[in-house]
């Protein structure tokens, strides 16, 4: 349940952002292999965000798909590739590095500007 | 603002020596559907999810007192009256009427890392090690597998070789720090509450009271628990994954996490192998499998096993840090 503590970041971020103007909505990129649930995530930013600026925010959860790369010959698998059991299948050694899928990124709001 | 996971904040951290819990005066607990049980700061009386979904009418009837929300909020509570349904339930709604309403919006790029605040403490924190050469290491593991034993003997064994200190993290109780200080070592407890995890924050404000020598060695214990003490950077030097024998040798592929952003693993408890199913070799692979880089030990904290290596281990950092930075060594 780290979800939630995560969660209020999110709503803290995006309130501090907005600056009193009122959040439409929220784009969020959770990697596949970040070890947060976006249900989970989804869940609780209902329960977090009100009485907040997001209070009628829509929130948008982006996939960002695991990727990897060889450090030694550049080999890569991915987004959505099956990472190496050990060694890389290009080369043969073990210095892969995991590119992308642990993002927890906010990555964007539409908020209402003043009138 | 506290990133505890699945609780409240700091409020409910206390860092031994310091003054206690502050000025919070609306927490309370309920449980969410799914049984957590949640420590909450929000005023309405609350007793569940439920409760909680309904109780955003309270914001909407104060808004009305502001001239400028009403082009808003007009179909928005219309919409509510309609169905009699809440905001969560319906948000394509929210965004057509806010749409139809014309309100002039703007799509502002943020691009900020949901754990940016944690990991801006914790890059202070690096920093202040690095300067006066600690070498800070992060310890984690699930609850019982053998680090504050291993900590035990460690800081007798060394003791006189190069100063050591402790953080201990726990939800509650300074047992852990009791046992430590035993030793003759300096050490600290941080009590997180509710919290299941430790958290750049809660190390500054423990290192500030700590005050580690220049060219120490601080360990840090992280609260018991394979899953959220990875997510959050202390601002340590490395960090050591301890598995004992008395788990499972299939932990590293369930926790990847863990074992992924390790340095190093230590299999624990090693004098209790022969009687055990842990095939240590296996786990040994199935930590590199995660992370091909990550090194692998295997002691006995109580008959000595392997403590060698990694008292090696932790000389080999101090020299790799004083080479890299001859000013702060000492």
């Amino acid at each position: 349940m780290h979800e939630l503590g995560i969660t209020r970041n999110l709503v803290a971020i995006v309130s501090d952002a907005a600056q009193g103007r009122r959040v439409r909505k929220v784009w969020l990129e959770i990697g596949t292999r970040s070890a947060l649930l976006p249900d989970a995530v989804r869940f609780c930013f209902d329960v977090v965000r009100q009485g907040t600026a997001l209070e009628a925010a829509e929130l948008e959860i982006v996939a960002v798909e695991a990727g990897w790369q060889c450090s030694d010959c550049g080999g890569f698998g991915g987004p959505g590739a099956a990472q190496p059991a050990t060694a890389c299948p290009h080369c043969g050694t073990a210095r892969w590095r995991r590119r992308s899928g642990e993002e927890l990124n906010v990555k964007a709001m539409e908020v209402e500007t003043c009138a | 603002m506290c990133v505890t996971c699945g609780c409240n904040n700091t409020a409910d951290v206390r860092v031994e020596g310091d003054a206690g819990g502050h000025e919070h005066e609306h927490e309370h607990e309920h449980v969410l559907a799914d049984g957590t049980r949640v420590r909450h700061r929000h005023e309405h009386p609350s007793a569940g999810a439920e409760a909680d979904r309904h109780a955003h009418a309270h914001p909407h009837a104060h808004d009305h007192d502001h001239d400028h929300d009403h082009a808003h909020h007009h179909p928005h509570d219309y919409a509510h009256h309609r169905d009699g349904d809440h905001a969560h339930d319906d948000a394509h709604q929210h965004s057509h009427a806010a749409y139809r309403n014309d309100a002039p919006a703007e799509l502002v790029a943020l691009e900020t890392a949901l754990l940016d605040k944690n990991q801006r403490i914790a890059e202070r924190n690096r920093g202040w090690f690095a300067g006066r050469g600690v070498v800070a290491l992060n310890l984690m593991s699930s609850p019982g597998s053998g680090k504050t034993t291993l900590l035990v003997r460690t800081l007798r064994e060394l003791a006189g070789e190069f100063p050591m200190s402790v953080v201990e993290g726990d939800q509650e109780t300074s047992a852990d720090a009791d046992r430590i200080r035993e030793t003759g070592a300096p050490a600290i407890q941080i009590n997180t509450g509710a919290g299941c995890h430790l958290e750049a924050d809660m190390l500054e404000r423990a290192v500030q009271r700590l005050a580690p020598q220049a060219g120490s060695v601080l360990f840090v214990e992280n609260v018991g628990n394979l899953v959220c003490p990875s997510l959050f950077d202390l601002g340590e030097r490395s960090r050591v994954v301890v598995l004992s024998v008395t788990e499972g040798d299939d932990k590293p592929l369930k926790y990847p996490h863990m074992f992924r952003r390790a340095d190093l693993m230590i299999t624990t408890k090693m004098d209790l192998a022969p009687h055990v199913a842990f095939d240590v070799d296996r786990a040994e692979r199935n930590a590199r499998s995660v992370n091909p880089t990550i090194r692998c030990l295997r002691v006995s904290s109580t008959r000595g096993d392997g403590l060698q290596q990694w008292y090696g281990w932790l000389r080999a950092l101090r020299t790799i840090d004083a080479v890299a930075r001859p000013a702060a060594a000492t």
